[in-house]
């Protein structure tokens, strides 16, 4: 099910690509179309100057870890045709994610691009001014990644169990499941902060 | 409006406010027996000013020392004695001269007293809130507090300035501030500085204060403090000649530079030259707006943009004193345009009834308040838009004016006709004149109407993005 | 021969009184005039995203109101949104009308909030500002009786709203709908004629609509581009679609039109309240969910029309009671994009007012 009203299938998005542009598609869902990475910048301006989709506004830039790979997220809006587009570009490597930036195409990307990278870590490539957007310039890490030491304990961020969701079993362990082997995470060159217990 | 309140449930701050009376309320639910003696007090009051208005029209105090009605007498009387004691021909001047300078200087002090709560109550007022009301009985003893809490302040000064242009300012700006009150007639024997230039001694007096503020803003080393500086010192030096054009008109009609002869002119033709000359009114109010940095010319000090401009590293005494004289120069233009062209200490007459001075200062206070009035309502110009309007309107139009006024005069001057007739149809001229001259030169310097009539925003007919823009825009 | 000068670098710093919160700027000018401006955000980061990754979606209800602290109400409304989509979770129609109501009166004390500061930026000290906070001070009243806070209200929840508002919400409600459009024309009357504003912000900060498309504009500032673009009607969501109003756009693209376009939304929020106000049914006001609402695996992207623009809630679940992924898309952070073009070449006074008129909340920056 769409999860927004004026989302279009993303099958549709990604045959009118693959007529365009051919192999560029790789995967589709209802919900969202995925590009390959390194043609990000073909795909945006095609969506941009096609008279079907019309994608005159880049709505949203963000991007998900999802252990094994990052996932970039692109809502792409058309005004005059009232109609949602979901991009998603997956970045395998995990040392130096690049993606091709959508700032030419979109300048609105500016500093959502900045932020992902801040957050995330992910260069973009063709960004006029890349550079860390909230945090410091010597901050170690990318504190939005799921391996990321803030927490502590060795523990990674997520929910198993809410504490009191079981009146029987009341708990304040929140995610002990989730808890990762000590010592089988690298820490950021210059860290010395809590989870090095 | 208390009954809507009492169904809301009221935080307790909102509370406290709406418990705390006003004078009216305090003096409606005084008791009876203070209700009577207030009345009593009030008669007597009353009686006695008839008294010393029976001994006024009889005529007994005329010239006399004690003629609480013009001061001058007693200091006349004074300066003979002492030239009789014969010390040397300089402790008259000497004496009368701390006499008057404690007397500028107390009565500024006083005024200073007073000025901050009156501006900050009724700026308050006109932003719908109360205003400092805890500090004494109504916020009066508000100014006290404040000049306490900033001489206890550390004396801080930034890194890189240069020590001694630091401190100066402040003086420096003070004293011009102090010394230009001199020459203001407060009744027609007393001035402080009877002299015969005293137009051309307020104008260049407070031009020094341009100096001090530059000082202020560059000593800072801080570039919010330079920015003030320099805005400062572009508009007040080009506000000066405005200023001293529209002066000129005013030398013009009534042949003198002493401000005395001045206010005795519209006394004796019984008319005030802000009737004469609109136009030299309303130049010199707004350049003097800019003269002593208030809004809407308070680019300077632009609070929003530059934080406080030049007096940014200022604090303690030093920024109380600029602030000090803010208030004190807008009373003293305040009554410096109730002397050019609101008939100074006359009152058509009145002035024989009530001390001059009285009148002269609910004039300049007057003036206050519209200061306080336009600080309150209006936003402030950018500073080329101010260039702009000095330099392209103003000066233009007041050369013009002074032409005119040039002519008015030597007609004047040769015409053997009644003075109400020649001075009615020149107020009638002048304002038909300035009326025509200045829209005739804003349409000449590229002013449309379309500047104060702006469209409003349209409704939207239809949803979408560039293509339904162009369509509305093409539509419509 | 000529002085040589240099540019020097002035630093409108986070603490500022015009900067809208903690925002810095580093301005490098060449007397009045700016040549380039680096905008340095990130003073008040808060991490809401990574914390969100531990906390369920109730829990992080309140982080919202504490991104756009001054639309604490849309901000709820559009994480709830985002949640309910996730989670397939009806909500009952008293809900959507209350949900209605309560955001519009944050738009309406947001754009006081926005218009009095811009107005204040321009010079006139406070007093339209303190003139626009009579209204703003009895909604936030409104909101303190119904949910018991006044800024950060924390009122919705997903499912509908937090609690039913008391018996003495209507009439003050209905008071303050019938007093506000005369107030609204005060304001019009006193502002927008004054030649000294119109000379402060005619022609200033224009933004053409195809740079404000490009630009991800949204919000207002779109809408005074020319562009007639609003969620609210484009994406109806609560019960949009069966109210009556009208959507204002200006003509310019400059900061007038931003302000006109505010002024006049506040008088479509009126319409909207009173409507809602006398087709409000009867009901629940919220339906149950468990304690920890576990959304079946899936993503969404869910958004409202805040005051600012387009608030969206980019959420992924795991199937585990807190979001795998918590983004909020922030209006005030990329309607920012575009500042750097406008402020070149401009003066200093002209980039304040302009920043300004952009109306930007840092929570939402940083968050």
């Amino acid at each position: 099910m769409p999860s927004g009203p004026t989302q279009i299938d993303g099958g549709r998005v990604a045959n009118a690509l693959n007529r365009a542009l051919p192999g560029i598609a790789t995967t589709s869902t209802e919900e969202w179309v995925e590009v390959e990475s390194s043609r990000l910048e073909e795909a945006l301006r095609w969506l941009h100057d096609s008279e079907q989709f019309d994608a005159a506004q880049l709505s949203n830039l963000c991007a998900v870890d999802y252990h094994d790979h990052f996932t970039v997220v692109y809502h792409l809006q058309s005004f005059d045709l009232n109609q949602q587009i979901v991009l998603k570009v997956r970045v395998v490597d995990r040392d130096t994610p690049t993606v091709p930036s959508s700032y030419p195409v979109y300048k609105g990307a500016l500093l959502q691009e900045r932020e992902v990278f801040d957050l995330m870590g992910i260069h973009f490539e063709g960004h006029p001014d890349l550079r860390r957007l909230f945090l410091w310039d010597s901050f170690p890490g990318h504190p939005l990644r799921k391996d990321f030491l803030g927490i502590g304990e060795g523990l990674t961020s997520g929910l198993q169990r809410f504490p009191f969701e079981n009146k029987e079993q009341p708990d304040r362990l929140l995610n002990r499941e989730n808890i990762v082997e000590q010592g089988s995470q690298e820490t950021p060159e210059g860290w010395s902060g809590v989870a090095s217990t | 409006m208390t009954d809507r309140h009492s169904e809301l449930p009221a935080t307790p701050m909102a509370r406290q406010i709406i418990a705390r009376r006003s004078l009216l309320d305090a003096a409606k639910a005084a008791p009876v027996s203070l209700k009577v003696a207030g009345s009593i007090v009030l008669l007597g009051l009353l009686l006695v000013n008839a008294l010393i208005g029976f001994i006024v029209v009889d005529g007994q105090l005329d010239g006399e020392w004690y003629d609480f009605r013009d001061l001058g007498y007693a200091m006349e009387r004074l300066r003979i004695e002492l030239d009789e004691v014969n010390l040397g021909p300089w402790l008259s001047y000497w004496v009368t001269g701390l006499i008057g300078g404690l007397g500028i200087l107390s009565f500024i002090g006083g005024f200073l007293l007073i000025g901050s709560w009156i501006e900050r109550r009724l700026l308050a007022r006109f932003q719908v809130r109360m205003g400092p009301n805890r500090v004494g009985p109504f916020g009066l003893l508000q100014p006290i507090a404040d000049a306490l809490k900033l001489m206890q302040k550390e004396v801080l000064i930034p890194m890189g300035a240069d020590r001694l242009l630091f401190f100066l300012p402040p003086v420096l700006v003070f004293v011009p501030a102090m010394l230009a009150w001199g020459p203001i007639p407060w009744a027609p024997g007393m001035s402080y500085l009877d002299i015969n230039v005293g137009l051309l001694f307020v104008v260049s007096i407070t031009s020094l204060s341009v100096l001090a503020i530059w000082m202020a803003g560059w000593s800072s080393n801080n570039h919010y403090a330079l920015l003030g500086a320099m805005r400062t010192v572009a508009m007040m030096v080009s506000y000066e000649i405005p200023i001293s054009l529209s002066l000129i008109v005013v030398v013009l009609i009534t042949g003198s530079l002493n401000l005395g002869e001045i206010v005795a002119w519209q006394t004796d033709h019984n008319v005030w030259l802000a009737v004469l000359l609109p136009f030299s009114l309303f130049t010199f109010f707004f350049s003097s707006t800019a003269e002593i940095n208030r809004t809407p010319n308070d680019i300077a000090e632009a609070e929003s943009e530059i934080v406080a401009g030049f007096h940014t590293e200022y604090s303690g005494m030093k920024a109380g004193l600029f602030l000090a004289v803010e208030l004190g120069n807008a009373l003293f233009v305040g009554a410096l345009v109730a002397t050019f062209f609101l008939g100074g200490y006359g009152l058509f007459g009145l002035e024989q009834w009530i001390p001059p001075y009285v009148i002269l200062a609910a004039k300049a206070s007057f003036g206050y308040f519209v200061f306080i009035w336009l600080r309150s309502t209006l936003p402030r110009f950018r500073i080329d838009q101010l260039m702009t309007f000095a330099w392209k309107y103003l000066i233009p139009l007041s050369i013009a004016n002074v032409l005119v006024v040039a002519v008015e005069t030597s007609i004047a001057a040769r015409w053997e006709v009644e003075a109400i007739f020649i001075y009615g149809s020149f107020a009638v001229v002048n304002v038909i004149l300035t009326v025509i001259a200045v829209r005739t030169w804003a349409r000449v310097a590229g002013y449309s109407s379309s500047f104060e009539r702006p469209e409003p925003p349209r409704v939207a007919p239809m949803i979408g993005g560039l293509k339904a823009a162009r369509r509305i825009k093409a539509g419509a | 021969m000529t002085t040589p000068t240099e540019p020097y670098v002035l630093n409108i710093g986070p603490q500022h009184p015009s900067t809208h919160g903690v925002f810095r700027i580093r301005v490098v000018m060449d007397g009045e005039r700016i040549q380039d401006i680096d905008m340095i955000v990130g003073y008040l980061h808060r991490s809401m995203e990574k914390l969100a990754e531990e906390r369920t979606y109730t829990q992080n209800i309140p982080f919202t109101d504490r991104a756009d602290y001054l639309a604490a109400m849309s901000g709820n409304l559009g994480l709830c949104l985002a949640a309910e989509r996730l989670a397939r979770v009806e909500v009952p129609e008293r809900a959507s009308y209350l949900r209605v109501i309560f955001a519009e009166l944050q738009r309406i004390a947001s754009h006081a909030m926005a218009n009095g500061t811009l107005v204040s930026d321009a010079g006139a000290w406070q007093t339209p500002l303190l003139y626009m906070f009579r209204e703003r001070e009895k909604i936030l009243d409104l909101f303190e009786m119904t949910c018991g806070a006044r800024l950060t209200t924390n009122y919705m929840r997903i499912g509908g709203v937090a609690f039913e508002p008391p018996p003495e919400f209507w009439p003050a409600l209905l008071e303050l709908v019938d007093e506000l459009p005369e107030r609204i024309s005060e304001y019009e009357e006193l502002l927008t004629q004054n030649e000294i504003f119109i000379a402060r912000t005619r022609d200033i900060g224009v933004i053409s609509p195809e740079d404000a498309i490009n630009g991800s504009l949204v919000g207002p500032a779109l809408r005074g581009s020319g562009v007639p673009w609003d969620l609210r009607k484009a994406e109806p969501y609560c019960i949009y679609d069966r109210m009556e109003f009208d959507v204002p756009i200006g003509r310019n693209g400059d900061v007038y039109d931003r302000f006109m376009v505010r002024l006049a939304e506040t008088r479509e929020s009126v319409k909207i309240i009173r409507q809602a106000v006398e087709n409000i049914p009867d009901g629940s006001h919220k339906t149950d969910i468990p304690l920890a609402l576990r959304p079946a695996p899936g993503e969404v992207y869910g958004r409202v029309e805040g005051p600012r623009g387009e608030l969206g809630f980019y959420l992924v679940s795991d199937g585990g009671p807190a979001p795998y992924r918590f983004h909020i898309r922030a209006p005030s952070l990329i309607n920012l994009s575009l500042l750097r073009e406008l402020a070149r070449g401009a003066s200093l006074s002209d980039a304040v007012v302009t920043l300004g008129s952009i109306d930007i909340v840092v929570g939402e920056i940083d968050r």
